[in-house]
């Protein structure tokens, strides 16, 4: 099957970096059908390992996706039957194909890397999903009603997922949002140039066309109560997310010019301030801009405030290199746009002028030490080393705490003291009926293992619906 | 889409809107505050909940008009639509009989006072009603709170109607002739709000006032909107919009409420300038 080994991906063209900061388009513009081909043919087609039932990849699939299968079919060209297979167990390709991270996921467990760049299954997945959507969907058949309803609280991605999964077995799928547009962290949190609105739209159009009503301006814990969701519905999945904003609480946070990463990202990606004034919303940003933080979202905040136009972008980060938590890739692209890395540096307070504007942070460097109970080296403070640094603007950007809206107005649903939604293995909550998953059970994660979780939900659901009772001895895992 | 019932002008740059809205209808009380957008383009617009009707399934907001997106809503005729209203958003005022309650409403604040002048009547409070404006043509809601209060003053801050002065006058007044007061409400402008936790301050009187920061979502995701009250941190969103009035930090939000002023400035030009 394999009578050459191609050691490399296939090359994906990207924009420029000179020209790219001065757009918001998607960075990667995607491969052509010939070289997708070549690209899937790398594939080894392996078995399942003894003693497990799938191939590595598969097993590297949260959502469980049939690599090899896809691949095969791609490989001979049969596009319309590899997108197929992939929706079997994946509602969202075109943004998968985007935002997973495959490096530690499918293609870390393909055994072509471990000798050779593993199979670029991410890039495959995106081509065959926008080669379908430029086609227009197929809609699938809709099985007979089964009479049972369900709320789905949040279009995020677990949201999505579990909505699908449902309507797909029969069940009448209402989602409830309490942002104005669906999508969740995919619409507010990541950026346009990184996964473009309208494709996001349109997968949440297909999840639509499978059944599933979605209901907008709808926030619940505040326009109706998890409580009354339950009254109304045979079965509720919470999947509302990491949206609590964390702050370091220095001096000095306050001051005008300093956004957590949630404001500064939902202003340009969901209210379109970079758009502004064609768009109401505004958002402003100096010349020099520091983002707190070394994750993905830091790494989106520092490469948005290039495209808005700032001058110099600073990632500040208290560890090394080694230890920050955004993606290879993601780290790659801000520093070819020109992102700066001020690593093994504290903020310790902010400096204001007399209009109450940021205009300094100063830090100071750090050393690492023992590793703590992050496994992670501890960063220790080096006595004596504090420095300013000119800003006009900061994005704090050290993560998300869970949203507590729906906890904080439903009595029973039980939380640990992360503030996380405590569930078991299935996702069930300790309210019988409720179900939870992504963010809100894990505390911020990936989109792709909100999917999985989303998906096992719904599993669960289908088959408590099915008759399967309640357990009476209900053990959350997330405690 | 939120189909808009009535719309009636108070004063040229103030109108109220009855909007159809049954489920925030359905759970509104005094205090808390809707978000809407008006298009596609539109920014969220927080605004503090004048009045609702469950039987009716409405709705009622007041809006000033202070920017370009402002003016864009009171240029909305009745039967259109708005495209987004979400609520009702923040905590609800905490509403008990404490005994003389001070309502004290400032500007379009007179028309979110109103809900709440309503609420402590019928938890049974003594309520004095304190409204004022710069001028009479922008005092508003004046009989209907007069007809809830058991006293009621007005003022304006040119003599034009009422009596010459502050909202905050007519307060120390009160103090000073030795009524009892239980607690003081307010609602109005950050100048307004803070003069009056200054007054009643020295007398350990609560007070508590409605903040008005600038918001972006309204649901605690994004924190545009902290303020800081006791020194700590707070989402006006999600933990407010109303808190302990001694408590409050007036200066640094009226700082953050000048953030977008250059901003505003441009959308204003340009929709004067006749935007498409």
């Amino acid at each position: 099957m394999t009578s050459r080994i191609v050691p490399k991906k296939y090359p994906m063209p990207e924009q420029d970096p000179k020209e790219r900061i001065r757009n918001f388009r998607e960075v990667p513009l995607g491969q052509d059908p010939e070289t997708v081909k070549l690209e899937a043919a790398r594939c080894l087609q392996c078995r399942p390992p003894k003693g497990k039932i799938v191939p590595p990849c598969v097993e590297g699939c949260p959502v469980g996706i049939d690599i090899p299968g896809f691949l095969a079919l791609t490989r001979e060209g049969r596009f319309e039957e590899a997108i197929a297979l992939i929706k079997e167990k994946n509602a969202l390709p075109a943004i998968c194909g985007r935002v997973c991270p495959y490096e530690n996921q499918c293609e870390g467990a393909c055994t072509l890397g471990k000798k050779y760049e593993p199979v670029g299954i991410g890039r495959v997945e995106r081509f065959l999903a926008d080669w379908e959507r430029a086609r227009g969907f197929r809609v699938p058949a809709r099985p007979p009603p089964t009479g049972k309803r369900v709320a789905v609280v949040g279009s995020g991605p677990a949201g999505l997922t579990a909505a699908a999964e449902l309507a797909r077995r029969g069940h009448a799928v209402t989602i409830f949002e309490a942002l104005h547009a669906p999508g969740g962290v995919l619409v507010y949190g990541i950026p346009e140039f990184r996964l473009p609105k309208e494709i996001v739209f349109a997968e949440v159009e297909y999840v639509k066309s499978l059944g599933v009503e979605l209901k907008l301006d709808v926030v619940v814990g505040k326009t109706v109560t998890l409580e009354e969701l339950r009254r109304e519905h045979d079965a509720v999945f919470i999947g509302t997310g990491a949206g609590l904003p964390n702050f370091m609480r220095i001096p000095g946070e306050n001051l005008n010019g300093i956004y957590s990463a949630n404001e500064f990202l939902t202003r340009s990606n969901l209210m379109k301030a970079y758009l502004f004034p064609e768009y109401d919303t505004p958002t402003k940003v100096g010349r020099r801009v520091a983002t707190i933080g070394a994750g993905n979202v830091a790494m989106d905040c520092a490469r948005t405030a290039l495209r808005l136009g700032a001058e110099e972008s600073y990632i500040v980060y208290r560890r090394s290199r080694a230890e920050m938590p955004a993606r290879k890739e993601e780290i790659q692209r801000a520093e070819e746009e020109g992102v700066k890395f001020l690593l093994l540096t504290l903020p310790k307070r902010y400096i204001g002028d007399e209009r109450g504007w940021v205009r300094e942070v100063e830090c100071v460097r750090m050393e690492l030490g023992e590793p703590d109970e992050s496994g992670r080296r501890r960063p220790v403070e080096i006595p004596g080393s504090e420095f300013r640094l000119q800003v006009d603007t900061v994005v704090v950007a050290i993560g998300q705490s869970p949203n507590p809206l729906v906890p904080a107005t439903t009595p029973g649903l039980k939380t640990s003291r992360w503030g996380t939604i405590l569930a078991d293995e299935e996702g069930r909550t300790s309210l019988e009926g409720v179900w939870a998953g992504g963010d809100i059970t894990t505390g911020e994660a990936t989109v792709i293992l909100a999917m999985g979780a989303g998906k096992r939900a719904a599993a669960s659901i289908h088959e408590y619906l099915s008759g399967k009772p309640w357990p009476s001895d209900w053990k959350p895992v997330n405690a | 889409m939120f189909k808009i019932l009535s719309k009636k002008f108070l004063c040229p740059t103030v109108a109220k809107f009855e909007i159809e809205a049954p489920l925030i209808a359905r759970k509104a009380r005094a205090g808390q505050f809707v978000i809407l957008r008006i298009d596609e383009r539109g920014e969220r617009i927080p605004l503090t909940l004048n009045d609702w009707s469950e039987e009716r399934g409405t709705i009622t907001v007041v809006a000033l008009e202070a920017g370009a997106t402002t003016k864009r809503l009171l240029s909305l005729r009745e039967g259109e639509y708005l495209m987004d209203v979400v609520g009702p958003l923040g905590r609800p005022a905490e509403v008990e009989r404490y005994g003389t309650v001070v309502c004290v409403g400032g500007g379009v604040g007179i028309a979110c006072i109103y809900p709440e002048v309503r609420a402590f009547k019928a938890a049974g409070n003594y309520v004095i009603s304190i409204i004022g404006s710069r001028t009479k043509d922008l005092l508003m809601f004046e009989e209907e709170i007069r007809g809830l209060s058991d006293e009621l003053y007005v003022t304006t801050d040119d003599g034009s109607y009422g009596q010459k002065g502050f909202v905050s006058d007519v307060l120390r007044r009160l103090i000073e002739e030795g009524r009892k007061l239980d607690l003081v409400v307010a609602v109005g402008p950050v100048p307004m709000m803070k003069v009056v936790a200054e007054v009643t301050r020295p007398h350990g009187i609560k007070t508590i006032v409605s903040l008005n920061p600038i918001m972006v979502d309204g649901t605690g995701m994004c924190g545009c909107c902290r303020v800081e009250v006791g020194g700590k941190t707070r989402f006006a969103c999600v933990d407010g919009p109303e808190f302990d009035a001694h408590q409050v930090d007036f200066d640094l939000l009226a700082a953050r409420n000048r953030r977008y002023l250059e901003e505003e400035r441009r959308a204003l030009e340009r929709l004067k300038e006749g935007r498409a």
